[in-house]
């Protein structure tokens, strides 16, 4: 030791200069530091830059900091130290206990048993959802039936573009037949998509409030097609109407019900917690719901794609039941018969 | 007052410090860690940055566009329509992307963080102090559609087209208003996404490792006698507490040389000492070498003293 001498208190034994709490950090201070570097490229999303040995190093570096940091708590009075050492601990904290999936495998996961798990899961929800969007049909087609003013104010006059009450079979017709040449598919596809996954993150989002807004925005939605619906069926359209709307529609709507439903499953647990407190409750409902969220946004890519190419080009009423009801069945028995043990 | 596990005296009287913000979880080796809820400036701050960056990343993309078309001369070309199409195409994907996936993608990351909220050194965390899961990040970004985007775009779109009434404005504003300082009426600074996804927003710290407070190394080979001159007894250890001992700290890490010497002056005229001019850092360091041995040597037999109005407990 070639350092000066300081003189200690009378109360201190130590025969070197150095302070106890000084020298234990000097001790330590080399693995405080890996642990830093090895977090701080970590962070920056480069862990591939990682050696394998540093890898390997990580729980033990971590743990020796945790030790250092309750030590010196108790030991130090060197604040700069407990700092530094509070703030490595944490960050460290976040990288040993964080994310660690991978996109590919929560993917995997996603498709491979736990969207359809999360679907089963607001399997209650879905019924009243249900229930919510038939009754929002029904009200608005006999709502329109009643007085044919109500139309104008469910549905629009932009978004009509000549389907209104008393307009004749062959406009019409015309709307949902022989547009094959029509160009700007794709266009319309991408639209689509967007407006339809907004109004179901919209849908989903709501829910917190005791689930009715969701409720309200189902009703509205489906009344909106029950006006329509009373329109073509007043010319006697309604099977073509029904299959010029089944083909995407069946994946569209279905979406739609799952959206309202997860928001409705959030706000049933909000307003309801059972046994948990409604925080948790709000949160363990919120992340299922989420999961059927990422699954609602998929099928409306689906059915952007069914609505902007597959209704133009399929012709035909009867081919556009059966596309619909295939698609139909093909969501059923993914979410309702599909199922994996977890891994 | 209670004070929480290894926050330092200076700590809890730093400005901006708030006892209502700080929180512990304790982690699976049973070490309590200590964390502050971001505070509600920071979070606006990082709000802010994130919807001037998402504006920039739109108004870099339309520039993007306009300088390819205006470059290749696509107007002109024989197939226009159909580039007119993919572009129209792939603008609606990318501000649903820009409006959707931009917080998603990064509070994905390792660092679970915007650029805005690394700016100011904030991230989310989970609520429970467990394994921040994708599902959360999801749920709590989903709402965030209605909280923000929605009343903006809302107000953006009705005001260009120059159909807002005033009923509607003030609709707009009330909506906004009711979910951007909702995180003001709870405890732990929650928005309405973060009550849902069990997350919160919680301080990043960084710090860097500074190096030993005394023998600092201008000091260690000089003054040596003069080191050896300063030894204080108990008594005039006696005086203060962790609390004036940490600002010494902080004095003799970054004070300028006026602050050494009215520190050292108003700990001479306490204890009745009297060193030489020029001498300032000397004797603070040595004050300060044997105020800390003392109190460490206390803290060791369980007697702490947060100040120098408090007795030793």
């Amino acid at each position: 030791m070639n350092m000066p001498n300081i003189a200690m208190g009378s109360d201190i034994s130590e025969s070197s200069d150095e302070l106890r709490s000084d020298r234990f950090r000097m001790e330590r201070e080399a693995d405080w530091e890996r642990l830093d570097e090895i977090v701080t490229i970590m962070e920056k999303g480069r862990g591939k830059h990682v050696s394998d040995e540093d890898v390997l190093a990580l729980p033990t570096l971590y743990r020796t900091a945790m030790s250092s940091l309750s030590i010196a708590r108790e030991n130090s009075l060197d604040a700069g130290t407990i700092k530094y050492l509070e703030a490595l601990t944490l960050r460290a904290y976040f990288i040993v206990y964080g994310t660690r999936t991978t996109f590919w495998g929560w993917c995997r996961d996603f498709f491979g048993g736990g969207w359809s798990r999360a679907v089963r899961g607001i399997a209650p929800e879905i019924l009243v959802a249900l229930a919510v969007m038939i009754a929002g049909a029904l009200v608005g087609y006999y709502m329109v039936e009643a007085d044919n003013e109500w139309f104008y104010a469910l549905v629009g006059e932009g978004m009509a573009s000549g389907r209104v009450p008393g307009a004749s079979e062959e406009t019409l017709r015309e709307t949902m037949f022989g547009q094959t040449e029509q160009e700007g598919l794709a266009i319309f596809a991408a639209f689509l998509f967007s407006n339809n996954a907004q109004v179901s993150i919209l849908a989903f989002a709501l829910g917190f409030a005791f689930a009715v807004p969701s409720i309200l925005l189902l009703i509205h939605n489906m009344a909106l097609l029950g006006a329509m619906l009373w329109v073509f069926d007043s010319r006697g359209l309604s099977v073509d109407f029904i299959g010029w709307l089944s083909i995407h529609g069946t994946t569209e709507i279905f979406a739609i019900l799952l959206a309202g439903a997860a928001g409705i499953h959030i706000g049933r647990n909000v307003a309801f917690p059972g046994d948990k407190s409604h925080l948790q409750a709000a949160s363990i409902a919120g992340k299922r719901g989420a999961l059927v969220m990422m699954g609602v946004i998929i099928m409306l890519i689906i059915a952007g794609l069914l609505e902007g190419f597959a209704r133009q080009l399929v012709d035909n009423t009867l081919w556009r039941y059966i596309i619909g009801g295939t698609m139909l069945l093909f969501w059923l028995g993914y979410f309702f018969l599909f199922r994996r043990s977890r891994v | 007052m209670s004070s929480v596990a290894g926050t330092t005296a200076l700590q809890q009287r730093r400005p901006g410090y708030s006892a209502k913000l700080q929180r512990q979880i304790i982690t699976p080796e049973g070490v309590p860690l200590n964390i502050s809820i971001a505070a509600a400036s920071a979070r606006a701050g990082a709000l802010i940055l994130d919807i001037v960056i998402i504006f920039g990343l739109m108004l870099a993309y339309l520039l993007g566009i306009l300088f390819f078309v205006n470059i290749f001369d696509i107007s002109n070309t024989s197939n226009a329509g159909f580039w007119g199409q993919l572009f129209l195409i792939v603008t609606i994907l990318f501000v649903f992307l820009l409006r959707n996936a931009y917080f998603l993608y990064f509070e994905l990351g390792d660092r679970s963080a915007t650029w805005g909220k690394r700016a100011v050194g904030i991230r989310v965390a989970s609520r429970d102090g467990g394994r921040l899961t994708a599902d959360a990040i999801i749920a709590r970004n989903l709402v965030r559609d209605i909280e923000l985007f929605l009343p903006l775009i809302f107000m953006v779109s009705s005001g260009a087209q120059g159909q807002m009434s005033g009923t509607t404005t003030l609709f707009g504003f009330a909506w906004v208003a009711v979910f951007l300082f909702f995180p003001l009426f709870n405890k732990d600074r929650l928005r309405c996404g973060d009550l849902i996804a069990g997350t919160w927003v919680i301080e990043a710290p960084k710090a860097e490792l500074t190096s030993v407070v005394t023998p600092s190394d201008s000091m260690i080979f000089q003054n040596e006698e003069a080191k050896a001159h300063y030894q204080f007894t108990n008594e005039e250890l006696s005086v203060y507490g962790e609390y004036e001992l940490q600002t010494l700290e902080s004095v003799l890490r970054n004070g300028s040389d006026d602050a050494l010497v009215s520190v050292c002056n108003a700990i001479c005229r306490k204890i009745g000492w009297n060193p030489g001019s020029g001498e300032e850092r000397v004797f603070l360091e040595a004050y300060y070498a044997q105020l800390r041995a003392k109190l460490e040597s206390d803290m060791r037999f369980g007697k702490r003293r947060a100040d120098k109005h408090s007795e030793a407990e």
